[in-house]
This record gives C-alpha cells, sequence and structure tokens, in this order.
C-alpha cells in the first residue's frame, strides 16, 4: 500500500472524528445557550407573522 | 407612450444586456445546427435558437409592456413578485403528471416487455431516465423552485431580487428539462445515473443555477425581517450543493462543440466515486433539504402553530447538511472503492438516522396543539403522512446501507421500493401538501374541494402501500434467489428464473403506480377547478382591500 494514502487516510479518520465533534458541540451550544430561548421562540412563529 | 407624468421609461442595462446575449446566443446555435454532427443534436440547437428568438421577443414585449419602475412596497407592504410562482406551480403540475405516466409505462414495460413495441424511442433504457428526470427534476425541481421563491419572499418580507433574472431561472429552468427529456428520447446520454444530460444542458443550467443562487442571495439580503428563517437556510444548502454537486459530477470534455458526446474527466473508481457523491446527495440535498425547507414553512403555516422546536431545527440543519455529503460510498459496497471508503459511508448513513429523526419529530410535533386537524384538514394530513414515510424511509437507507443487509438488497428491487417510498411518501406528498396551499393562496381563491383532497389523499396511499409492499417482497425474493445455492456449489437459479418470479410483484407495482397517477389527476382536477370557477367568489376577498 503506498504509505502517502495510508497516511492521509489515516489523517482523516482521526482528525475527521475530532472535526466533527467539536463543529457539532459548537452547534448544539449555539443552538441550546439559555439565552438565545427568546430569540428562537419568536423566530419560530415567523411564517405565521402575516403582512 | 403615455408615461408623462411618470419617471422617464428606460430600457434597463439588464434588459439590454440579456437580449442582445440571447440573439448573439441564437447566432451561434444556427451556426451549430448547421454543422451538428448528428441530426439530433441539431435539433437541440434549433430548439436553443427558437428559445432565445423568443426571449428576445418577450423580453422587448415585456419592456414595453411594463410600467416605468416597479415599487419594491405597495402602502408599507411588500410588492411580492408572485408570477414566477405561479408559473412554476403549474408548470409542476404538469411535469408531475408526465413523469407519473412515464413511470406507469415503465412500470408496465417491465411486467409486459412487449410494450416496448421495439422501437428505440420508447424502450425502457430510455423512457427510465426520462421517468426519474421527470419525476425528481421536473415534477420537484419546480416544486422547490416555486415554493423557495414564494418563501424566502414571505419570511423575509421583501419583494424578489431581480426583475428578469426570477423569470430567467424558472424559464431557463424548464428549458433544460425539456432538452434533457427530449435528449433521452433521441438516445443523447453521457450514462451517469440522475446526471443523463449532456454536456451543453449542463452549462446551461449552471448558468440558470448561478443566477439561481444570486436572486436567493439578493432576496435575503434585502430582508426586513432581522433572522433569516431556517426553512430558508434549508434552501439556501440546497442551491448552493447541487451547484457544487453539479460542477463536480459534470466535469467533462466535448469531443467537439458540434458533437453531443463528452468524455468525463474522472476515471475508474474515482468516476463511480464522483457519481456517487453526487447521486446520492441529490437525494439528501436536492429531495431532502430542499423538501424539509417546505416542511419548515407548510406545516407550521397550515397547522397555525409555531414550529415545535426552533433549537432542535437548528441542530437539524447543521448535523443534516455535514453528515449528508458523507454517505455517497454506500452506492458502492463491494466493489473497488476501498473497504474503508465504503465503511466510512456506511457510518455516516447510520449516523444520518439522528438528524433524519430530529427533523421528523419537530414536523409532526409541530401539530402539538392542534391534533385534531388531522381529521379535518386532508391537505395537513398529506404533510403530516409526508413526514411519516420520510421518518420510515429514513429508517430503512440507513439500514440498508449496514453492509451484511446491502449483499442482500443491492441490485434488487428492493432499493426501488425504498426510493418510491421517499420519493412518493415524502417528497411527493409534502409537495402535494404545499401546491394545495398555495395555490388558493396565489391566486387568492378558495380550495374548490376538501373532499376531493381527501379522496387524492386516500387513492395515492393505497398505490404507494401497492407499490413498496410489493417492491419489498420481490426485491428479497429476488436477492434470496441470487444468492442460492446447491448442496453441490452450483447457482441454484438462472437469472430468468429471478425475472419470472417477480412478474407478479411487477404487476401489482405497476397498480400501485396507476392508483398514484390517478390520485395525481384528481389533484389537478380540483386546482383547474379551484382557479377557474372561483372567481365567483373574488368580491368578497377584494371588499376587504378597497384602497386598491
Amino acid at each position: 500500500m503506498d504509505p502517502t494514502y495510508k497516511a492521509v487516510s489515516e489523517f482523516a479518520q482521526i482528525w475527521g472524528l475530532v472535526y466533527f465533534c467539536a463543529i457539532f458541540t459548537a452547534v448544539a451550544i449555539y443552538a441550546l445557550w439559555p439565552s438565545r430561548k427568546q430569540q428562537f421562540d419568536e423566530a419560530a412563529r415567523i411564517p405565521l407573522r402575516e403582512d | 407612450m403615455a408615461n408623462v407624468l411618470a419617471p422617464q421609461k428606460r430600457m434597463t442595462i439588464g434588459e439590454g444586456g440579456l437580449a442582445l446575449t440571447f440573439a448573439a446566443l441564437a447566432l451561434l446555435c444556427i451556426v451549430i445546427a448547421a454543422k451538428a454532427y448528428t441530426p439530433e443534436y441539431a435539433f437541440h440547437a434549433y430548439l436553443f435558437t427558437a428559445a432565445s428568438v423568443a426571449s428576445v421577443f418577450a423580453i422587448v414585449n415585456r419592456y414595453y409592456d411594463r410600467p416605468a419602475e416597479t415599487p419594491l412596497t405597495i402602502d408599507g407592504k411588500p410588492n411580492y413578485n408572485m408570477g414566477p410562482v405561479k408559473f412554476a406551480t403549474i408548470i409542476a403540475m404538469f411535469w408531475g403528471i408526465a413523469g407519473f405516466l412515464v413511470g406507469l409505462i415503465i412500470a408496465l414495460q417491465l411486467a409486459f416487455p412487449a410494450l416496448n413495441f421495439d422501437l428505440p424511442w420508447i424502450s425502457f433504457g430510455r423512457l427510465r431516465p426520462l421517468h426519474t428526470s421527470a419525476v425528481i427534476f421536473a415534477f420537484g425541481g419546480n416544486v422547490l423552485l416555486a415554493t423557495s421563491f414564494y418563501v424566502v419572499q414571505r419570511t423575509c418580507r421583501a419583494r424578489l431580487a431581480g426583475d428578469l433574472a426570477p423569470w430567467f431561472v424558472v424559464l431557463g429552468y424548464n428549458f433544460f428539462i425539456l432538452i434533457a427529456g427530449t435528449g433521452y428520447l433521441l438516445g443523447i446520454t453521457q450514462s451517469k445515473e440522475y446526471a443523463e444530460p449532456e454536456w451543453y444542458a449542463d452549462l446551461w443550467l449552471t448558468v440558470v443555477w448561478v443566477t439561481y443562487l444570486l436572486v436567493f442571495l439578493a432576496t435575503l439580503w434585502r430582508r426586513q425581517e432581522p433572522h433569516i428563517y431556517v426553512a430558508n437556510w434549508f434552501y439556501l444548502a440546497f442551491i448552493v450543493t447541487i451547484a457544487v454537486l453539479h460542477l463536480g459530477n459534470n466535469a467533462a470534455v466535448p469531443v467537439s462543440i458540434f458533437s453531443p458526446k463528452s468524455y468525463i474527466v474522472w476515471s475508474g473508481v474515482q468516476d463511480a466515486m464522483v457519481q456517487w457523491w453526487y447521486g446520492h446527495n441529490a437525494v439528501g440535498f436536492f429531495l431532502t433539504a430542499g423538501f424539509l425547507a417546505i416542511m419548515y414553512y407548510f406545516i407550521p403555516k397550515r397547522a397555525e402553530r409555531p414550529v415545535y422546536s426552533y433549537r432542535l431545527s437548528i441542530i437539524h440543519f447543521w448535523a443534516l447538511i455535514f453528515l449528508y455529503i458523507w454517505a455517497g460510498p454506500h452506492h458502492l459496497h463491494y466493489t473497488a472503492l476501498p473497504d474503508w471508503a465504503q465503511t466510512l459511508g456506511m457510518t455516516f448513513s447510520i449516523m444520518l438516522w439522528m438528524p433524519s429523526w430530529g427533523g421528523m419529530i419537530n414536523g409532526i410535533m409541530t401539530l402539538s396543539g392542534a391534533w385534531d386537524k388531522l381529521r379535518t384538514d386532508p391537505v395537513l394530513r398529506l404533510m403530516v403522512v409526508s413526514v411519516a414515510f420520510y421518518g420510515m424511509s429514513t429508517f430503512e437507507g440507513p439500514m440498508m446501507s449496514v453492509k451484511v443487509v446491502n449483499s442482500l438488497s443491492h441490485y434488487t428491487d428492493w432499493t426501488i421500493g425504498h426510493v418510491h417510498s421517499g420519493a412518493l411518501g415524502w417528497v411527493a406528498y409534502i409537495s402535494f401538501g404545499a401546491i394545495y396551499c398555495l395555490v388558493p393562496w396565489l391566486w387568492n381563491r378558495q380550495l374548490y374541494s376538501l373532499k376531493l383532497v381527501n379522496w387524492h389523499f386516500w387513492i395515492s396511499t393505497i398505490g404507494i402501500v401497492l407499490y413498496i409492499t410489493s417492491m419489498w417482497v420481490s426485491g428479497i425474493l429476488q436477492g434470496l434467489m441470487w444468492r442460492a445455492y446447491t448442496s453441490l456449489g452450483f447457482l441454484e437459479y438462472s437469472f430468468v428464473e429471478t425475472v419470472e418470479a417477480m412478474h407478479p410483484f411487477y404487476v401489482i407495482r405497476a397498480l400501485g403506480g396507476f392508483l398514484f397517477l390517478c390520485g395525481a389527476l384528481v389533484m389537478v382536477w380540483n386546482l383547474w377547478k379551484t382557479v377557474n370557477a372561483a372567481e365567483a367568489e373574488q368580491p368578497a376577498g377584494v371588499a376587504l382591500a378597497p384602497a386598491e
């Protein structure tokens, strides 16, 4: 097996996992941060507002 | 022209430039038609010429008819641009009926091969991409164009950006469909599943799609609402990703500008990988992200309830788009693709359960406090059942992507059944629901008959159930027959024996497709009566706005 290929695939497998965990955590923190609750509750009603 | 008091009317740079561009394109296409290698390609070049000339006339005529300026707001309310939305809605129903009909024909061809009539133009091999493209890209695509242009305007409280651009997008997209569809019948294909159109059609679609992206972004840019509503995020992900996928998978070099034939730059297993990276994300971003946007606008609107959990919708969005893009390799299990890439595709497919079901729960739970509406409103029922089908097929999909399951299911009718539970149950039902909402809103009418919607719902649902159950049985039967060995180690069945065994299920499948088509025809009748017969009810609506 080509060493470059092995190195690249190992890098992708390890750091891909770290990367996905990190961005998922970031998104979850952003979405669940308590002070944003009101903003998101309002956003949930956007389709219901008529002009 | 009596525009003495109005501001001076000028032809805009966009109008003049576009008219000149189309005139130049018409000339170029005449040259191509004259020197084309094949008559089929010449036919397409003439179609391009005719469409370009028609566009020049349309632009000039519109210039004489239009007012000097189109206001962005009227009496403080956004002056929404609903013309392109109406067009895309009508043409979506047209392509839908055409696509379902062709689907029925090819289902019958599989059951009764004599129906190929030994004619090349209507052989299964040419009609099959016609069916898939007509239902996915023509029907589904126009539903996405219509709803995205509607939703982005309403949730941003801003007029659609661009003057000619939105019309260029809807008309240009449908012209692409025309080129693609006639090309299949004439035998023009680059043989990539769900990406069959040749290089010149792809090039045209790229121009149209980039314009679509710009119109969408510019409309978001001029929004009056500070927050960008989640449906717009899904639409944007759909538009951007489809652009990237389309460019990556269609990186081809034409033989000559006078030939429809091109060669893809990828080769061997890389080509297969790129193809299924494209193919699976056509499912993920065209048939899922775009239609989830419809779910996030039309279900709250119809149920008159806010989104169940807006926070969940954010997590849903980011998780879905980051995971989907990696799932493609599950189409290439047990092939020359490296094992780790296959396992990666399988793993990401299984992880997709989470965002898929998160989204499904969010859509269904939006009805909390309004469950009674399911009994009285068949339109809402269509949409909720579609989300239930979404949950079912996104459970089935990851399960089938597991290698051991795939070793039984791959290349069998089980896959076809799975695709149709997603396509008929989820995509078509949420589209029907959205169109049943849109047509009365756009034309300012009452829906002609809810009773007919109920009929549509039940006829189609029986059709879908017949379709998917027959394909489950047929697929598993087929898979088991293929892998059956005798005690001496020989294959137990010849291929044609498996084909014979599937015949009854093919007939049931065709019956299911027939019912689905009948349901859609009921819908067309209902919409036709809504738009045409309801004019008597207009004054009641108009009376509320006497200022006009």
